[in-house]
């Protein structure tokens, strides 16, 4: 018999970061309709305001750990760790944007609202315990960037970037939740420990429950797989990260990506991990698929990447071949035993990917004109000449977008390439090494355009107070992680997502 | 009935659903006759004849006060039982009531403000 | 070497590589390349095969099950207990086949470089031709009547595409040409439906659908003797020699050490069953017998054999097949199952009652006609029962069915092909019936026979196709040359492939008319060209079946053969004796060097081939031993079939038989020579001297009208067929439901109703009012513009095929694991 809950039941500590940011979205709605229209950067203010709240209530829960709405909501350390980055990347789209909107005259207060709701999905996603959670969450995060998408508005690219994402995204959906339902189908249980407890009675039954399981698992999959642009799932990506405005695509190329692979982890790592296809066996039976998966991105992404000549195209590809990047940790994940060291590698992963792809994004919107024109990879020749300091900046972004050592990107790649290896997934580390080596190919010719090519350099005129914080923030992030990487690890070494499984 | 599972209801429903659009279907070629003229062939909708484009734009009013409705449309499906029952509820029952009030009121004084209740 | 039979997938996977590389990148290759890769596939194909039958020489020819890798456990369904794995067999019969296939199949490869020279679809037509050796191959080199199946409809449909090919041909031809590809189509889907019953009724009865198991043993009396032979000449103390007799004699089926231990049906285990037949694993066993281990299959459990294996275990026990109503003996049910699957060869071989599609089929490219309606396809049918002799040596009604037929066709088809005028139509009739020829073979138990002439048919008749499409392209150049000349309006009637339009090639083209002549000679069954020795060998063992049924076959195939001589030697003085008959003719010339090599090729082999199963004893057909001396013994290759071929035994020279026979050709081609000799092939109102001449003006119409059985079937089948089609819809439906019942029961007073509502009340004022109002609403709307979405929809189609395909790979392990 049902019983009705109490409050206390529903243990609202442990929720409350990502409810504050919720509730603070709300509250700034309001709040907003009071702000003058000329005077929009108080809006902005407030959103980091409920941000920094937000991040501290993270850092003050970050050791605890337990369920809340009935199970429904899990909070631990993956969570904390998780919500740092996302509360870091909205902190940093937000001062990202304000100087951009003004320029590009589109500043709306309803704008920090969409970001500050869109974070806490992705929060809500980091803590989901159930998979109707993790659908709500992915709506949460990805409605509120269908309309910043359009924010330009009725600038034609910026609307059909965001028409686009709508559609698409609509549809990816619907996959998701078919997948659920067939998971439910097989388990009879949304909840991820609950589903993690079924598996096993599936595989000693195998049939059509374990077919059921199969094919809501791939079906998941692709909802998720939407959202972090892992080929086949990735044609969006360029279109929609080119025409948005640019720190929006910032924020949604970490943020979504954090998000969707949080969800990703947590019912790969937390409810499936020992779904094999027969007894005995150590690798997950969906391994396979996110191992090809993986491949698949990051060949396409990386090769794809060398022929663009717009940078934020340039970045999408590149964003879409570092999803292959934290799906080769996903995949690893699926190998008994090595679940909670490929977890802490896709975190670490994520969290360097967030440090220089936001860096790298500022540059970018740095140096684009008011109309959003002059985001070629072009436009960044004599830029060591006019700005040097940012010239510095982008070669350090670059540097550890390819996996330079002593920049983040590399103690991302050295810990998704272990987990790997130690996963026996040596092919596809192998693959990893290698597009490493050829992305080396677009990034560095950023660099080289800046430095070694003769050319007027652009002003950047982009380059206001408020985004050269955010990029010093970023370069300051990318460095620290890069020699110093322990403060991260140390943070990430916490982080048990999965179930030791000795016995299988 | 033992043989027929609930796998086997579902064939059955299957079956059935297969059959009910048919056998209307169907039935009509069996009595209808069969003499068309040019007004029975043109295009039905509504009993309107259409006219240009069928991908017409239409005021975004429309689509606001459809909103607007749908809105409280909701709001009174959910909290009619709520309110019925109210006196048998609990903290939690009026807490999560309260929440959704309040999440309804957020959004309904925003559209007040953006005088998206006024008809342009 | 003793790895050899490991190399079997990659003889299907060539031909698949060169295939996928024309498809995609065909275009964009080019000619030269896209024809040199197809050709490169076939040649490789060919060499692969080789290779198996040097492995098969050197060990004493024992057969070999391979499992491709990343197939095994191709069709298992745990839950209904079926286990079809895809495993390809290396022995004689599938690598005689192999060779044949490949062999031909590169020559044509080549020959069709020259020939498609400048057609559009270039690259397509290699990769079709690719596609098709591709399932040819899966055909003969299948373990299990299902791979067969794979590969039967495959080739159907590599026919159906290649008939097709020049569907969009100007002036009518294309459209006859799409008819031809639906017609072969169709009439062997009925065939197909006879092959798929007998495999459903195959599988019912035995449980499986392998030929054999690894290591059961095809041919236990040829084991037996093979034994028998190595421990006499090695004695007791024969031990491990681990050198050469350790390696040439203990490898294969019967030699795996671990038989017992693993006659599990788990594919894994035929894999390391594989494995422990190689002699490295021998080398290491050391002690392991120096002999095959087993001479018979007693040791294997009657559920653990094949098919055929099976079959003569339950013919011993008298065993009952239960179908659920009755119960059969078991040899009632092999006459059932041999029937349906003799529905299906005499489809695919083209044979009575549905050879029709055949001659029509000619409408493909004339390389098409070589390789698949003349040298291998359809011999599909033929290799099929071969396969399948255990099953047909004991199922005797079915045998004189077969044989029945076989004649029948032979005849019939050789007495049609002396009346046609079409140069490739003739041969067509000529391959229905040499098929016919075999058939018939397999139908008095000679499947040694069958095969033989199986392949050197394969030889001559790729020879006479590739040598007609030699003489189209010359008179086709020949035509193009003079009506560029000329006035262009003569276009329409010429037919490049009518003899009538020939004639005098002798000079314009030798090197195509002396390998024709080779060709012709050898179709005839002259003396000492190829197709003497299999034909004879047929008639020989049509004899030596002592039968009446045997006999009144023998008369109907002697007789045939005689008519065969006839047609061939008419077609020789119509298109290369006497006087050119058209200006193309005069103009014609010798075609390009990439499509005369394989027709020298082909000459030799049909020279040549022959003489690799000559009779023992023949007298002076041999020269008293000569040939037997100089290709290495009497009868070898049916001596190389036997291991694989239960049944495939030698006969023994009939001379008197091949006196007559011999007389009776050369007599024909003396009379076609007097017929159609000095000049006179044609007749002043271009038709058939026969025709001209009263008494055989019949005969001669008769055959000219292909003895009216396309329109026996069009006026039995087609035509009541469409009657009844037409009363049903147009009297019964229309006229009578529609025209009175709806009309003028209930048409009328809803007429009445309706007219007042619609016309003057709703278009009148309703629609008045609603059209005011649109057009307001459109002309406000107008200026403003939709939103482009164009490529969403291409991307979520990615995103669907993404879906697709992760949820394949997903499901693949355990679809395969059969949990």
């Amino acid at each position: 018999m049902f019983q009705v809950p109490t409050i206390a039941d529903l243990n609202l500590g442990l929720t409350l970061p990502a409810l504050s940011l919720a509730l603070g979205a709300c509250v700034l709605l309001l709040l907003d309709l009071f702000v003058p229209r000329e005077r929009k950067e108080i809006t902005a203010w407030l959103a980091m305001a409920g941000i920094a709240v937000s991040f501290v209530l993270n850092l003050a829960g970050f050791n605890e750990s337990g369920t809340a709405f009935l199970g429904t909501f899990a909070a631990d350390q993956f969570t904390g760790f998780l919500n740092i980055v996302i509360l870091i990347t909205a902190f940093l789209g937000v001062l990202l944007s304000l100087d951009y909107l003004k320029r590009a005259k589109i500043e709306r207060g309803e704008y920090y609202v969409l970001l500050l709701l869109s974070a806490a999905g992705m929060m809500f996603m980091s803590s989901a315990n159930d998979l109707i959670v993790v659908f709500i969450a992915l709506e949460l995060l990805s409605i509120p960037l269908y309309i910043m998408a359009t924010f330009r508005a009725p600038d034609l690219k910026s609307e059909e970037s965001g028409m686009k994402y709508f559609i698409l995204g609509a549809f990816a959906g619907a996959f998701f939740v078919y997948g659920a339902a067939l998971v439910y189908g097989a388990t009879g249980t949304t909840n991820l420990p609950e589903i993690f407890a079924a598996v096993n009675g599936i595989i000693a039954a195998g049939g059509s429950q374990m077919f059921l399981l199969l094919m809501g698992t791939g079906l998941i999959l692709v909802g998720l797989g939407f959202k972090v642009a892992v080929v086949p799932f990735h044609m969006w990506t360029p279109d929609v990260y080119e025409g948005a405005p640019t720190p929006v695509t910032a924020f949604m190329s970490v943020g979504a990506k954090a998000g969707g692979f949080a969800g990703l982890l947590r019912i790969m790592v937390v409810a499936l991990p020992v779904f094999v296809l027969k007894d005995g066996q150590t690798a997950a039976a969906w391994q396979q698929t996110f191992w090809l998966v993986a491949a698949a991105t990051l060949i396409l992404g990386n090769i794809v990447a060398i022929a663009q000549t717009n940078v934020k195209r340039m970045l999408a590809y590149s964003s879409i071949a570092h999803a292959g990047y934290i799906m080769m940790a996903v995949a690893a994940a699926g190998t008994a035993g090595v679940a909670n060291e490929a977890t802490r590698a896709a975190l670490l992963y994520l969290m360097a990917y967030m440090f220089t792809n936001l860096g790298a994004f500022g540059i970018a919107l740095a140096i684009e004109k008011d109309d959003g024109s002059d985001t070629g990879v072009d436009n960044f020749i004599g830029l060591a000449k006019s700005k040097p300091a940012l010239a510095a900046m982008m070669t350090v972004f670059m540097l550890s977008l390819t996996g330079i050592p002593l920049t983040g990107g590399f103690v991302g790649k050295w810990f998704v390439f272990k987990s790997a290896l130690d996963a026996g997934l040596v092919p596809l580390a192998i693959i990893g090494v290698l597009t490493s080596v050829i992305s080396a190919f677009y990034y560095v010719r950023i660099i080289v355009n800046m430095y070694l090519k003769d050319g007027e350099g652009d002003p950047a005129a982009g380059a206001t107070r408020y985004v050269n914080w955010a990029i010093y923030v970023a370069f300051a992030g990318t460095l620290l992680m890069g020699i110093f990487p322990w403060i991260a690890t140390n943070l990430s070494d916490t982080v048990v997502l999965a179930v030791e499984m000795f016995v299988r | 009935m033992a043989v027929l599972n609930e796998w086997a209801f579902i064939g059955v429903f299957f079956a059935v659903a297969w059959v009910f659009p048919f056998a209307p279907i169907f039935l009509a070629r069996l009595v209808a006759p069969r003499k068309p003229n040019p007004i029975k062939q043109s295009t039905y909708e509504c009993g309107v004849e259409t006219v240009g484009d069928t991908w017409v734009q239409f005021k975004v009013q429309y689509y606001i006060y459809g909103l607007i409705f749908l809105v409280f449309d909701v709001e009174m499906i959910f909290l009619f039982p709520w309110a019925v029952a109210y006196r048998e509820l609990d903290f939690f029952a009026f807490a999560a009531g309260f929440l959704f009030i309040f999440l309804l009121a957020d959004a309904l004084i925003y559209a007040w403000r953006k005088d998206a209740l006024e008809w342009v | 070497m003793e790895n050899l039979p490991q190399l079997v997938p990659l003889v299907v996977f060539i031909p698949l590589v060169g295939m996928i590389i024309n498809l995609l990148w065909g275009a964009r290759l080019g000619e030269q390349w896209a024809g040199w890769i197809g050709s490169g596939a076939a040649i490789l194909s060919f060499l692969v095969s080789f290779l198996l039958l040097t492995y098969l020489t050197g060990s004493n020819y024992q057969s070999v099950v391979v499992n491709p890798p990343f197939l095994d456990g191709w069709l298992s369904i745990g839950s209904i207990n079926l286990e079809i794995p895809w495993q390809q067999r290396v022995d004689t019969l599938s690598v005689t086949m192999m060779l044949v296939v490949t062999g031909v199949g590169s020559l044509i490869h080549i020959y069709a470089i020259g020939y498609m020279h400048g057609d559009e679809r270039f690259p397509r037509f290699f990769a079709f031709l690719n596609m098709f050796l591709v399932f040819m191959l899966i055909l003969v080199t299948g373990n299990n009547f299902l791979m067969m199946f794979v590969g039967w409809e495959g080739v159907g449909l590599c026919s159906y595409l290649l008939i097709g090919f020049w569907f969009d041909k100007a002036k009518g031809v294309g459209w006859k040409n799409s008819l031809a590809a639906r017609k072969a189509m169709i009439l062997n889907r009925i065939g197909d439906f006879g092959m798929l019953m007998g495999i459903f009724l195959i599988f019912w009865t035995f449980g499986t659908l392998d030929y054999y198991k690894p290591g059961e043993i095809a041919n236990v009396e040829y084991q037996e003797h093979l034994v028998a032979q190595l421990t006499g000449e090695h004695g007791e103390a024969a031990a491990p020699a681990e050198g050469e007799h350790g390696a040439t004699t203990t490898e294969g089926e019967a030699a795996a050490p671990a038989a017992e231990g693993e006659h599990t049906e788990a594919p894994v285990a035929e894999g390391e069953h594989g494995e422990a037949a190689a002699p490295a694993a021998e080398g290491e066993h050391a002690v392991g017998p120096a002999i095959p281990e087993y001479v018979n299959n007693d040791h294997i459990a009657t559920d653990q054999l094949g098919v055929f294996g099976k079959a003569q275990r339950m013919l011993e026990d008298g065993a009952e097949v239960n179908f659920g109503v009755v119960s059969l003996p078991i040899e009632t049910v092999l006459v059932l199952i041999t029937l349906f699957l003799l529905l299906g060869a005499t489809g695919k071989s083209a044979q009575i009652p549905l050879f029709v599609w055949l001659p029509d089929a000619m409408a493909g490219p004339t390389p098409v006609s070589a390789l698949i309606h003349a040298a291998t396809m359809v011999t599909a049918g033929v290799y099929m029962m071969v396969r399948s002799n255990v099953l047909y040596h004991n199922a005797e009604t079915t045998s004189l069915v077969v044989a029945l037929i076989g004649a029948t066709t032979a005849l019939a088809a050789g007495y049609i092909a002396i009346g046609q005028w079409d140069i490739k139509r003739v041969l067509a009739y000529s391959t229905i019936s040499q098929l016919g020829f075999m058939v018939a073979a397999v139908g008095i138990g000679a499947y040694g026979a069958a095969m033989f002439h199986l392949v050197t048919h394969a030889f001559f008749k790729a020879l006479l196709f590739l040598g007609s499409g030699s003489v189209i392209h010359g008179v086709e150049h020949g035509h193009h040359d003079v009506s560029h000349g000329h006035d262009h309006h003569h276009d329409h009637d010429f037919d490049p492939q009518d003899m009538r339009n020939m004639g005098g090639l002798r000079n314009k083209m030798p090197i195509t008319f002396l390998t024709y002549l080779v060709g012709t000679l050898a179709l005839a069954g002259i003396w000492p060209f190829a197709g003497f020795w299999s034909k004879d060998e047929i008639l020989a063992d049509a004899w030596l079946s002592n039968t009446a049924g045997g006999y009144v076959v023998l008369a109907m195939l002697v007789i045939a053969a005689a008519f065969t001589a006839f047609y061939m030697w008419r077609q020789i003085e119509m298109v290369f004796f006497g006087k050119p008959r058209t200006e193309a003719a005069e103009h014609a010339h010798e075609s390009t060097p990439a499509m005369l090599w394989p027709l020298v090729i082909l000459a030799f082999f049909a020279l040549l081939a022959g003489f690799y199963n000559v009779p023992a004893n023949a007298g002076p057909f041999t020269i008293f031993g000569f040939f037997e001396w100089l290709f290495g013994g009497a009868h070898s290759f049916t001596v190389f079939l036997e291991p694989s071929v239960a049944y495939a035994h030698a006969g023994e020279f009939q001379g008197g038989i091949a006196a007559v026979a011999l007389i009776l050709a050369l007599g024909a081609i003396l009379l076609a020579r007097r017929v159609y000799g000095d000049n006179k092939s044609v007749t002043a109102d271009n038709t058939d001297p026969l025709y001209v001449n009263p008494a055989t003006r019949q005969i001669w119409s008769l055959a000219n009208a292909r003895l009216y059985w396309d329109e026996t079937y069009n006026r039995l089948l087609e035509q009541p067929f469409n009657a009844i089609g037409n009363f049903l819809a147009h009297t019964l439906d229309w006229t009578f439901w529609h025209d009175y019942v709806h009309e003028k029961v209930v048409g009328r007073g809803f007429n009445a109703l309706g007219d007042l509502l619609s016309s003057p009340v709703d278009l009148g004022i309703i629609d008045g009012i609603v059209n005011g109002l649109g057009r307001l609403v459109s002309w406000l709307a107008g200026g403003l513009r939709r939103i482009q979405t164009g490529y969403v929809r291409t991307y979520a189609i990615t995103l669907l095929l993404g879906v697709v395909l992760v949820i394949i790979i997903l499901l693949l392990p355990m679809l395969q694991s059969g949990s």
